[in-house]
């Protein structure tokens, strides 16, 4: 192997986050200033100009390094684009609450730069231990954020849920894993299919038990029932921007590796997959949409809606055609935008005193900032699948990718769900525009945080009229 | 046969104080047989020909890391920890979690895939050198999971201080600079004060 000027161009991503964070290290230790300004810009700009550079690589060929250990794609370059916008967002919005509640945001613009280059990293392995060494190195800080309130009992409860269910999860991936090389003598992902195409279906045996505990791994941290214990109650601990960027980044990273793990490498054992993956998507759609009808905590109701789009997710990819791919691209894509921007609004409406978080707190949005419950109000529907806005072109993705491949069943428990699901998507607007206020006090925002929930909001509309230029891209990666 | 019989002894010991961390209700006892376990470890590592490796556990883990992990758990001087309660109420969902894996990994894990018939030994050259090998490839195959791993450990540390330090704290030291400094009117204020009763 050698390491040339092409291996730098082509991890610029990566390298950027790396060099900045240990800059930043050397900021925040000798910075007298308690808000750390300068800290977060620079972190910000870190993240602005990974995600610029990862744009730039959309259009390259596909790049195989460190001898075949990693993986550079247009469908990689375009997750990390989304990923470190993702992050960039979720610090900015974080920067106020942070300082408002005595945390520190200097550790805070750290935790999330190392997240960041974790899931930069997953979303690129194409080797058993890159893919566990990213997968640490993106749950690690992100353990240590949920815990940074740390006069919060809740905090540090969901703190310790999250590090210990993580722990288990990432036991139960390593095991995996051993079984794996233990069955091809390989952790390349794609020597491990190679391998695969010539043994006999006698010993598959072992490599499929090592995937399952690998798959369990993964759907972990994706938040997939029956492994979405700790989703509730980490969501509703952790601070709201924590929360925010648990919902959104890590999702995409360990989907991008699921992408890898189950289709890519593994040609012709999708069927092998099939019975799992329905148990997981089935139960995931209703137990997220049944039990989120019961919440009356926003933040618990969201983490519930979280597992229920992961079923939906996991539903398309059951579908095994590329049409199916390409919808459960366009709906991870679509997800963890709503999400962003949802908890994101949490964390606004919070900064103006009182933590929001219950219906309650959300009571007459529309008297205190008209603007913001818009935008609340264009998540919802999209979360619900409302037509105009982009949750309901995803839905019927999904639904479409179903009926394609005769799981017609499927399809219709799943518009079931949707249907109860919109129940509680709804009452969220109802208590914004319908109930009165109990707190007038109105809410005001800075220009930045303005800016960027009304892009956040006005994104979920644009791409819900203008779907065509997300679905092609989709369709040009995963296709 | 030499080989077997210590195997079997080192495993035994290893099983049994696996068990026995997890079992014993005092956190030093816990600590103590996690050390055991390492040691009991080390000798099955060695026999599997990563000598260099099992060296390291028992440097670097017993010698360095559970001792430290002592350090703080008797610092911590935690009592016994009262059996918790519900053990019994969960007891046969425990069960019957454990008899479905155990009963998976027998099905999957029987000797016609993990035998040594299956897998011969790889054959090791005659200057072969264990702690070489692992260098090399640590620096060359395993490159990037290696600069990742560091990142990683980068991460424990701020983890830790970002969750334990509580911002600098004023320190009760005298200044002696500033105690010569001083000036008289800085000490002593003259006060005058009417006479308590007019005589």
């Amino acid at each position: 192997m050698k390491v040339t000027a092409a291996t730098f161009t082509n991890l610029s991503p990566e390298w950027i986050l790396l060099g900045v964070v240990t800059l930043l290290m050397l900021i925040v230790a000798f910075s007298k200033d308690k808000k750390q300004y300068l800290a977060v810009t620079v972190a910000a700009i870190a993240l602005g100009f990974s995600a610029m550079c990862a744009f730039y690589h959309m259009n390259e060929t596909n790049q195989v390094m460190f001898m075949g250990q990693y993986l550079i794609t247009p469908l990689t370059s375009f997750l990390k684009f989304l990923t470190c916008l993702l992050m960039l967002a979720g610090l900015l919005y974080g920067r106020d609450f942070i300082t408002s509640r005595n945390m520190q945001p200097g550790e805070y613009a750290i935790l999330i730069l190392f997240s960041t280059l974790g899931m930069l990293a997953l979303i690129s392995s194409n080797s058993l231990i890159v893919f566990y060494v990213a997968l640490e190195l993106l749950s690690l800080p992100l353990y240590a954020m949920v815990a940074m309130e740390r006069n919060s009992g809740r905090a540090s409860e969901a703190a310790m849920k999250y590090f210990v269910m993580g722990a288990l999860a990432s036991g139960f991936i390593l095991y995996g894993i051993s079984m794996l090389y233990g069955a091809t003598g390989s952790l390349n992902l794609n020597e491990i299919a190679q391998q695969l195409q010539t043994t006999a279906v006698s010993h598959r045996v072992i490599f499929i038990f090592g995937a399952v505990f690998v798959v369990a791994g993964l759907a972990f941290k994706l938040g997939v029932a029956p492994f979405h214990m700790w989703a509730p109650d980490v969501y509703h601990g952790a601070p709201n921007p924590v929360a925010a960027i648990i919902a959104s980044g890590p999702k995409v990273a360990a989907f991008a590796f699921f992408l890898r793990f189950l289709l890519d490498g593994h040609n012709g054992l999708v069927h092998q997959w099939h019975d799992l993956l329905i148990v997981m998507s089935v139960l995931s759609i209703v137990l997220g949409n049944v039990i989120a009808v019961v919440q009356t905590n926003v933040k618990r109701m969201l983490a519930y809606s979280s597992i229920a789009h992961m079923g939906f997710v996991f539903l398309a990819l059951l579908a095994d055609n590329p049409i199916g791919y390409r919808a459960a691209m366009f709906y991870v894509v679509t997800y963890v935008v709503m999400s962003m921007g949802a908890f994101a609004l949490l964390t606004l409406v919070s900064k103006a005193g009182a933590e929001a978080e219950t219906l309650n707190d959300l009571k007459g949005l529309n008297e205190r900032n008209p603007w913001l419950a818009l935008m609340m109000l264009l998540l919802m529907f999209s979360m619900a699948g409302v037509p105009p806005t982009v949750g309901f072109f995803a839905k019927l993705g999904v639904l479409n990718a179903l009926v394609h491949a005769n799981m017609t069943t499927l399809a219709v428990v799943a518009v079931l769900f949707a249907v109860v699901g919109a129940y509680y998507y709804l009452r969220v607007i109802r208590t914004m525009y319908f109930e009165s206020a109990s707190n007038h006090k109105p809410i005001c925002l800075n220009w930045d945080e303005r800016a960027l929930i009304s892009i956040n909001g006005l994104m979920v509309l644009y791409l819900g009229i203008f779907p065509a230029g997300l679905m092609s891209l989709c369709q040009q990666f995963v296709g | 046969m030499i080989q077997q019989v210590i195997f079997y002894l080192f495993a035994a010991l290893l099983i049994f104080s696996g068990v026995r961390v997890v079992a014993s209700r005092n956190p030093v006892h816990s600590a103590l047989f996690l050390v055991l376990a390492f040691v009991a470890a080390a000798p099955l590592w060695i026999m599997a020909g990563a000598e260099f490796l099992g060296l390291v556990l028992v440097f670097v883990y017993v010698g360095a890391v559970m001792t430290l992990f002592l350090f703080v758990v008797m610092m911590l001087n935690l009592d016994e920890v009262p059996r918790s309660k519900g053990f019994v109420r969960y007891l046969p969902f425990g069960l019957i979690i454990v008899g479905l894996i155990v009963t998976l990994m027998l099905n999957v894990i029987d000797p016609s895939h993990f035998s040594l018939h299956v897998n011969a030994g790889m054959i090791v050259p005659q200057h072969h050198s264990n702690t070489k090998e692992l260098g090399l490839m640590l620096f060359t195959q395993y490159l990037l999971p290696f600069e990742l791993a560091g990142a990683l450990l980068i991460v424990a540390i701020i983890s830790a201080i970002g969750l334990a330090f509580r911002g600098p704290r004023a320190r009760k030291v005298q200044d002696p600079s500033a105690q010569i400094a001083v000036k008289r009117n800085e000490r002593v204020r003259l006060v005058n004060m009417e006479a308590e009763k007019k005589s």
